[in-house]
């Protein structure tokens, strides 16, 4: 059976409309990806790395500068209309809808695109807002409803249509713990149930949320594939080094901590407000421990607290990117 | 094209038509906005004919221009710009990745305009007959229905190659609206029979459907005038029309597919805020 999704050497260049517009942005750079059918699968990449680009090429709705990319085995430049039959998609923060109509007048109307018949459509949309815990909201206009609410009904839209591959763009983006939680849940047992073949494909910059839904992550930065395997896999990438995190009072000079031995890879965070500074290492000798509790004290700081952790996704993507998410 | 991908497509015409609809239910505000305040403009000009002492006709044919605005505007505002409007909310994408024909989506919105549309325009048409007393007598109301329908089916699809143009429109969108507004109401004679631009300017006018439309509609209400007034007999512009309706709709769906081929490969399709 071909892969839910697969991608070769596939490239996007955006060129600018007029010279004085800047640069041509090379969003996604010889990309090669395989999905197989029934993965939760995880894109995850800080914001302008290329997951949005990469989702865009994958939906039909933009063009590969070169290279190839196939979704359930057809070609989404010339096979578009296939591909369409099989996916869909919901991005975070989306407005789409009218808010005239009510929230289950929006998602039969969205159905309707699919040929669904309303009889299904409708059995579908009350099932799903229940288990959402919307249904009492079913019969209220979309202008009226809190962006939680209505971001559990564009995912519900886009699993309405009962897709093969749903395409997930930054799902609970700005969403508080309960509706994240809810939406997590939701597409981790439609991923799961049994005797389907149903694939997700997740752009996050959430690193908690990759390592807690998806059965392989891939990690993207400048458009580019850096790994891509399990999360506990890509743990292992850092497992034989330390992971070391410090907060102390505000470090002004962090050059000092450029050259110390055994220090693979480190980032730091400000909070001006509190006067903290937050440093993580991934070191490669322990001794190095030292090392740095003395630069920082040399720097004229103190240290507020210090702990060694196990490695997380985020130490993945450190030691990777050599740089944090934020 | 199998039974099942027609009735897929038609599907989504209702879809996208429903909004629309439901519209002129949920937001009674449009009898005010837009049925008495384009009355105040068309009683502009029945006072000047009355003031001039022009024939009595030209009342009427004032009145059936102003309703006929409605549809003008309805293209412009409701159909031309929509998809702009569309990308920006974030809804087209999601049209764009719908597995049914971008044309059913257009047909959609111009079902549901049409239907509101007819709303507004009758309530203009109605309410300005009775309140300036306008006498109609109409000839043949299967030709009137006729000419009433083709040109719909033209302008409408006007409306849906005009959609497909502005596709990758920022703001431009906007402007090109309004700059296609006030001059097509003097070209097509909105308020005057189009012959008294001159031939040459009247036929040029003709490719706008509303145009011939409308001065059918005037003959065919007043048909005692149609000598003088007519531009071209009924008939004549009843198969122009269906020429129109055909030209629109073929280059519908030609702009249309130019434009998503374009849009993806330059990445303007869905970029907002341009």
């Amino acid at each position: 059976m071909e892969p839910a999704v697969e991608t070769r050497s596939l490239t996007r260049v955006f060129n600018p409309k007029k010279k004085k517009e800047g640069k041509s942005v090379r969003a996604l750079d010889l990309v090669n990806l395989k999905i197989e059918r029934g993965e939760l699968f995880g894109l995850l990449g800080p914001n302008g790395a290329g997951k949005t680009t990469l989702l865009k090429i994958l939906s039909t709705l933009l063009l590969p500068t070169s290279g190839k990319a196939f979704v359930s085995g057809f070609d989404v430049e010339n096979e578009f209309v296939e591909v369409r039959k099989r996916i869909n998609m919901v991005s975070g923060g989306e407005i789409s809808g009218y808010g005239l109509l009510t929230v289950r007048e929006n998602l039969w109307m969205f159905s309707q695109f699919y040929g669904i018949k309303s009889a299904v459509a409708y059995e579908r949309i009350d099932d799903m807002l229940s288990k959402f815990g919307m249904l009492d909201k079913r019969t209220e206009k979309v202008r009226t409803l809190s962006t939680g609410q209505r971001q559990k009904m564009n995912v519900i839209r886009g699993f309405v249509t009962d897709p093969e591959i749903l395409f997930l763009d930054e799902p609970t983006l700005g969403l508080d713990v309960n509706a994240s939680r809810v939406i997590r849940d939701f597409i981790v047992d439609w991923v799961r149930k049994k005797d389907r073949d149903k694939t997700v494909l997740l752009t996050t910059h959430y690193m908690a949320e990759a390592d807690q839904l998806c059965d392989r992550i891939a990690i993207i930065d400048d458009g580019r594939i850096l790994a891509c395997d399990t999360p506990e896999n890509l743990k292992k990438l850092v497992k034989a080094s330390t992971t070391l995190k410090l907060d102390v009072t505000t470090l002004k000079d962090k050059r000092i901590l450029d050259t110390i031995p055994g220090v693979e890879k480190f980032t730091s965070t400000d909070d001006l407000e509190n006067n903290i500074t937050s440093l993580r290492f991934v070191l490669n000798d322990d001794s190095a421990v030292s090392d740095i509790v003395s630069g920082v004290i040399r720097g004229g700081s103190k240290i507020l607290a210090l702990r060694k952790t196990e490695p997380t996704l985020e130490d993945v993507f450190i030691k990777l990117v050599g740089k944090g998410f934020e | 094209m199998s039974e099942s991908w027609i009735i897929q497509n038609l599907r989504a015409v209702r879809g996208r038509a429903y909004p629309r609809i439901l519209g002129a239910q949920r937001e009674p505000s449009w009898i005010f906005f837009d049925v008495v305040l384009p009355l105040l403009g068309v009683a502009a000009y029945v006072y000047v004919y009355k003031f001039m002492n022009a024939p009595s006709e030209f009342v009427g044919f004032v009145i059936l221009g102003g309703a006929m605005t409605a549809f003008w505007l309805n293209i412009l505002w409701s159909m031309a710009s929509q998809l702009y409007w569309e990308k920006e909310t974030g809804n087209l994408s999601l049209y764009l990745i719908a597995p049914v024909s971008r044309l059913s989506i257009l047909a959609g919105m111009a079902v549901g305009g049409l239907f509101f549309t007819t709303l507004r325009a009758s309530s203009t048409l109605i309410i300005g007959i009775v309140v300036f007393s306008v006498t109609l007598s109409l000839s043949s109301p299967i030709m009137l229905i006729a000419i009433f329908t083709v040109t719909m089916i033209a302008l409408y699809g006007m409306g849906m190659m005009f959609a497909s143009l502005y596709l990758l429109f920022g703001r431009e969108a906007y402007h090109m609206s309004s700059l296609m507004t006030e001059p097509i109401y003097l070209a097509s004679g909105f308020y005057f029979p189009v012959k008294a631009l001159g031939y040459w300017a009247a036929a040029g006018a003709s490719i706008i459907p509303i145009t011939l439309g409308l001065d059918g509609l005037r003959q065919l209400f007043y048909p005692s005038t149609s000598a003088e007034y007519g531009f071209l007999p009924v008939e004549l512009e009843l198969a122009m029309l269906a020429g129109l309706s055909v030209l629109f709709l073929f280059l519908s769906k030609l702009s249309l597919d130019y434009m998503e081929k374009l849009g993806k490969t330059t990445g303007r399709l869905t970029l907002r805020w341009q």
